[in-house]
């Protein structure tokens, strides 16, 4: 088994599951139905997307396990999803900037990963930049909707992006796994996406009347199955049934 | 039974039997994601293609797919996904987007994959089902399935769905 490659498809495919995840908690919760409809069907693009990595992942680890195994029977220190990803629902704005910095980060990393020498990796993320596409256009729109908005909405929002902020530089770490990868190119470097990423960033808040804020204390450690609380409180929910009834089928 | 080139055609045909669960006037085969059928030895190898990646309906496909077969007399089968290329709305045939717009969804205008520039997404000409006008305006990009958008028609006022492109 290739594990450098195994480690690299769950990164992928755990960023989608755990935001797919997540969204999926605020179904019927949303502000108004076509605000709900849009969340769960982000939330349903993230989830297929990431079963299509987990299938992906499973065929490339050979032990017989499957996605499902992967996706449910996995604890918390082999995931490794970016700590972006499982900050909690709390308030919309804080939704719509988490979301933001994904759909950002992910519509540069899959326009690039599309070219991966890794057929499978290429093919997925041509597919899931299609989807990417209409996400990032739906969260930046709330983002200068929020922030561009009332003196009330543009506090939520301000406080939101201050809120993540520490965040989002660990989108673009990278480690041995990354350099290996990348000679044989099948990863991607993460240091152009930054640029990007700041920059289609800076534009948005610009345009949100917003204040990039300043670098200061940045978390860290989801390359390593270090995780905020939030991720232990995900997976009982999710992996609650399969544990508890591991014969059930649907 | 050994499948030889001749049953392929006839087997293609039984696929235009397969509504899709969601959009019952569209079979699987005016979709596209039906890619390719083979054989391996007395195997009848049926490569599909998702069309949203958390579309629903696969495992829907996948079965129906597998029923239709059977019920025809064959019954060794595989289901094999692909990714590549990656399906788009560019595929569905114009039969059917004639058949979509008659039963009241606005059909994917062709090529406008990478429309997508924000805040220039107004996507022009979607013409609405009901009146034909193309005064109409997009309320939502999220629809009621992972495939559509809500529109809105400023003629008519009728809401109604576009089945959006990707």
């Amino acid at each position: 088994m290739n594990k450098n490659l195994f480690k690299y498809i769950l990164r992928l495919a755990d960023n989608s599951l755990i935001l797919g995840h997540r969204l999926s908690e605020n179904c019927s919760k949303g502000p108004y139905l076509e605000e709900d409809i849009s969340i769960t069907n982000t939330s349903l693009d993230l989830l297929g997307q990431a079963e299509e990595f987990l299938i992906y992942a499973a065929e490339v680890e050979g032990t017989g396990r499957t996605a499902d195994d992967l996706a449910y029977k996995r604890p918390e220190i082999e995931f490794y999803n970016v700590q972006l990803t499982e900050q909690p629902n709390c308030e919309f704005a804080q939704m719509m900037a988490r979301q933001f910095f994904m759909d950002a980060f992910n519509y540069y990393l899959y326009s690039a990963l599309k070219e991966s020498s890794d057929s499978t990796i290429a093919a997925i993320s041509a597919k899931s930049l299609k989807e990417v596409t209409y996400h990032l256009r739906r969260s930046s729109e709330w983002v200068i909707r929020l922030g561009d908005g009332t003196p009330f909405s543009k506090a939520k929002m301000q406080e939101a992006i201050d809120d993540l902020w520490r965040f989002t530089s660990e989108l673009f770490e990278m480690d041995e796994i990354d350099e290996a990868l990348i000679s044989e190119g099948i990863a991607v470097d993460l240091k152009p996406i930054q640029e990007l990423w700041n920059e289609r960033v800076d534009k948005i808040l610009k345009r949100a009347t917003l204040t990039r804020p300043e670098d200061g204390y940045h978390a860290t450690g989801s390359r390593k199955g270090y995780h905020t609380e939030y991720l232990g409180y995900i997976l009982a929910e999710m992996q609650y049934l399969p544990r508890a009834y591991p014969t059930a089928e649907w | 039974m050994v499948v030889v080139k001749e049953t392929y055609r006839h087997i293609w045909k039984l696929f235009e039997e397969i509504p899709d669960p969601e959009i019952p006037v569209l079979s699987i085969l005016d979709l596209g994601i039906v890619r390719d059928i083979s054989s391996e030895g007395e195997t009848l190898v049926v490569t599909i293609t998702p069309t949203y990646s958390g579309c629903p309906a696969m495992n829907q496909f996948e079965d129906d797919i597998v029923a239709k077969l059977k019920e025809n007399g064959i019954d060794a089968i595989r289901v094999n996904m692909t990714y590549d290329p990656p399906w788009t709305t560019d595929w569905i045939s114009e039969e059917a987007r004639q058949r979509l717009e008659d039963y009241g969804i606005a059909p994917p205008i062709k090529g406008t994959e990478d429309k997508g520039v924000l805040f220039k997404e107004k996507v022009n000409n979607v013409r609405c089902p009901v009146c034909k006008s193309t005064n109409t305006e997009v309320i939502s990009q999220f629809g009621s399935t992972a495939c559509k958008a809500l529109y809105k028609c400023e003629d008519c006022l009728e809401p109604f769905d576009y089945f959006k492109c990707i």
